[in-house]
């Protein structure tokens, strides 16, 4: 990072450029587009939760007048198993086509088996029904700690246990085990004068974005085939969608609508390779909506965990050894994100004896996806229940516990590297410092306390600033905008272009006219992105002082740019950006910026999360009353956005924390598939959500930025479930601290 | 020589907690580690973001090493 500069526009808190039409309406989601001629794709779906498909005949389906097209996993081309990357990671081509077709088994109930496209949405809904499927129905596995069980129903004969020592014989649902290690557990835990070990769990919950998934396709033969889709990455969708149906990515292209929520819920693909092979086979454009149903039932929820966690400790406060099982459920297919959850569950202690095992197992619920700071709240939640029983038992008030074992610069990681300059320590202090803290607290009212910590992702982004004749400048970029990095971008921009952001125009360009961008994710957009924003915008200002030292001829050398105005040193020469631009036709043609970078570097995250909550004695019932959010975001490029971020993740964590989860019957259905119950927090269940900006730069980055979209999400799970605990008396272990379950708690006390 | 320290999974296919290895780039450093261990494949390495001085990278080649480089592989982060 650059030394300590002021800033003109970094820093201030600008209207969104996008706000306007969203708040009209104006803005277009993923169901708003049509195109003429265009039919309705649906998709008849499991209706057991595992199941041997034995047939599909389809024959009285396609002899409806209205269908057009029945699609089955038959019709892709084969694929093999084995790891390709659509993005940021490895994925399983053979499981994604799996996932979006059930070739010869149902592993969830939910699950898409057939597709149809048709003239109304009306005649594809009916046609579903004259498709025969003849299944076998096995015996779900619905839990984690079921399906590790030796004799539990294996869900695939072709799942072998990575990460033993020895390669196994028998197929499991196990499908990796994981371990970290750091120093001597043993020596640890017997150096501790005080050990705590406790079990936790917590459930299946799901992102909760608001605007379900929608895509309108059309399928081109000759030429370039098009989607349009709510999505947080349209060169993954175009990676993914062009590899099942085997095309080539320049034959397809991906415009990303505006999204109504994503979480990482939107980063792989459900309905579009399903719509692309309904418009091949009908040749006919095609728009397919999930309903709310469908997103609870078959999209990527986030992993339901059972852990175990034991610290124990010195009675001065020093902690001597931490010690973690983790266990993920990954959904129908392997991948659940147990390996962040293992490398972030004690990062937020600097402690020297270490040791975690992680297991990704399958289960007959649909295949997880990212989750805001994927399985970091799972552990972490487990980790911090923990310090926070142990701050008690020792007498320690839990801020001073957490100083005392903070990790900070120079800490080894028990996944590697050393910390660089962190901000954990200089949160602690502000939540120690907040007035929050130092509030009293009234009857039936408990505090929670707990940290959070993430790392953070760089990766690949593109962005391309081309300079209109007037002096304004389009800011292209390939990263749809999912909590208002237009306005990020635009900031970073003005402050390299000396422009002022009112002149800036920033867009989210389709695959065709911006170089590849990777998901917008892992908190990387604004620090990425931004990278890419800042090269781009040093870009143009080069070529303007080139064309300014033509005008004048002198050297490049001689011209200094200062608040968008070239300065000839050797002279008294001023030339404005809107100048430059006006005669650039003259003077080489169009003036265009690119930045083209893999981002290195990214700053990890760390938060603090206060929350006093009041509970209803008689019906178990929690009512957050405060809630404070600390966390370093590095440099708050715009403190509204940062703080939007802290507040969402927040609140997003109060709703895992007392409400979230899905509830499954005996058979593995779900039974609260729907906003009604399935109880997201409202702003009406909720205080003001206070924020504290914390700034430690990063100092891999121009503006010293971190990502801040992940973290906030971490704390929140230990911090409610803590105060609820300190408001009843009753440690709360299980997620989420519902109604029936803290009034049970309460009368089993009593 | 710049020093490799292996996580727990990639010590069932070393043997070695950490080793010692003269390279410029990683590109480099990679060869070297698999010409040292025949356990350890190209697929394991490459499906591993690599730490080079704390700085992590998810798709290395030609990142410089130094030395006194310190150099960790760890699991691939992506994000929500």
């Amino acid at each position: 990072m650059s030394e300590a500069r002021e800033y003109k526009y970094i820093g201030r808190r600008t209207i969104r450029p996008d706000g306007f039409d969203k708040v009209t309406g104006r803005a277009n989601y993923g169901a708003d587009l049509s195109l003429p001629g265009m039919i309705w794709g649906k998709i008849l779906r499991s209706p057991y939760a595992h199941a041997v498909i034995k047939s599909i005949d389809s024959s009285k389906a396609e002899a409806h007048p209205d269908v057009m097209a029945v699609v089955t996993y038959q019709d892709y081309p084969a694929v093999s198993s084995g790891g390709f990357e659509p993005g940021d990671g490895p994925t399983d081509l053979c499981d994604l086509a799996r996932n979006i077709l059930a070739d010869d088994k149902a592993l969830y109930h939910g699950h898409a088996i057939a597709a149809i496209a048709a003239r109304t949405e009306a005649a594809a809904e009916e046609a579903l029904s004259l498709i025969d499927i003849d299944y076998e129905v096995l015996p779900p596995v619905m839990d984690v700690a079921d399906a590790m069980q030796p004799g539990s129903p294996v869900l695939h004969e072709d799942l072998f246990t990575k990460g033993l020592a020895e390669q196994p014989e028998k197929a499991s649902n196990i499908a990796t085990r994981m371990e970290l290690k750091k120093g001597d557990i043993e020596a640890g835990f017997a150096a501790a004068e005080v050990i705590i070990e406790r079990d936790f769990y917590t459930p299946t919950v799901h992102q909760g974005y608001i605007e379900p998934h929608a895509t309108t396709v059309r399928y081109d033969e000759d030429g370039q085939s098009m989607i349009w889709c709510s999505t947080q990455g349209h060169f993954d969708v175009r990676a993914s969608t062009a590899k099942l149906l085997s095309m080539d990515l320049g034959k397809l292209k991906v415009i990303a609508s505006e999204i109504g929520g994503g979480f990482g819920g939107k980063t792989t693909v459900y309905l579009e390779p399903v719509a692309l092979m309904l418009s091949k086979k009908s040749g006919r454009p095609v728009k397919m909506v999930m309903t709310r149903d469908e997103v609870f039932r078959a999209s990527g929820p986030g992993s339901a965990t059972r852990s175990t966690v034991k610290i124990g400790a010195k009675k001065d406060g020093t902690i001597t050894a931490m010690q973690a099982k983790l266990c993920f459920e990954a959904g129908a297919f392997k991948g659940s994100p147990m390996g962040p959850g293992c490398m972030t569950v004690f990062t937020p202690y600097d402690v020297e004896n270490i040791y975690i095992e992680g297991y990704d197992v399958v289960v007959n619920k649909p295949k997880v996806a990212a989750y805001r700071a994927p399985g970091a709240p799972q552990a972490e939640f487990a980790a911090e229940m923990v310090i926070n029983e142990l701050a008690d038992e020792l007498n320690i008030d839990p801020i001073e516990l957490r100083l005392q074992n903070a990790a900070k610069e120079g800490t080894q990681t028990v996944y590697g590297p050393k910390l660089k300059a962190v901000g954990l320590v200089e949160c602690l202090e502000a939540a120690k410092n907040s007035p929050h803290y130092k509030q009293a607290l009234a009857e039936n009212q408990g505090r929670g306390l707990a940290a959070g910590f993430w790392f953070n992702i760089g990766g690949q982004s593109s962005v391309i600033i081309n300079m209109n004749p007037d002096g304004t400048g389009t800011i292209v970029e390939g990263n749809p905008d999912i909590g208002g990095s237009r306005a990020s971008m635009q900031l970073m921009a003005a402050e390299e272009l000396g422009i002022d952001v009112s002149k800036l125009n920033p867009i989210v360009a389709d695959t065709e006219h911006v170089p590849y961008s990777a998901t917008t994710g892992g908190s990387r957009t604004t620090f990425a992105t931004g990278m890419a924003v800042i090269e781009a915008a040093q870009d143009v200002v080069r070529q303007m002082k080139e064309r300014a030292a033509a005008v004048w001829n002198v050297t490049v050398e001689q011209v200094d740019w200062s608040d968008g105005v070239a300065i000839n040193t050797a002279g008294e020469d001023r030339l404005t950006a809107a100048e430059i631009c006006q005669g650039a036709d003259r003077t080489g043609g169009q003036i265009s910026g690119r930045g083209n970078i893999n981002a290195r570097g990214a700053g990890p995250s760390f938060a603090v999360h206060l929350c006093d909550v009041e509970v209803d004695m008689e019906t178990g019932k929690t009512a957050v009353v405060r809630y404070t959010a600390i966390q370093d975001a590095g440099k708050a490029i715009h403190p509204g956005y940062v703080e939007g971020q802290y507040q969402g993740g927040a609140v997003q964590g109060i709703g895992w924390a007392l409400n979230e989860e899905y509830i499954y019957n005996e058979d593995g259905v779900m039974e609260n598939a729907g906003f009604l119950d399935y109880r997201i927090p409202l702003a009406s269940d909720l205080p003001m959500i206070d924020t504290i900006i914390v700034e430690v730069p990063n100092a891999f980055h121009p503006f010293g930025v971190r990502g801040v979209g992940e973290t906030g999400i971490v704390p929140p799970l230990a911090a409610v479930a803590t105060a609820v605990s300190d408001a009843i008396g009753v440690r709360m272990t299980n997620l989420p601290c519902s109604p029936p379950r803290v009034l049970k708690a309460i009368q089993d006390t009593a | 020589m710049a020093n490799v320290i292996f996580s727990s999974e990639l010590q069932r296919l070393t043997g070695e907690e950490h080793t010692c290895v003269i390279a410029t780039n990683y590109r480099d450093l990679v060869a070297e580690l698999l010409n040292r261990y025949e356990k350890l494949t190209e697929d394991e390495i490459l499906n591993m973001a690599v730490s080079i001085d704390g700085e992590i990278i998810h798709d290395p080649l030609l990142e410089a090493v130094s030395p006194e480089s310190e150099v960790h592989f760890l699991f691939r982060i992506s994000g929500g």
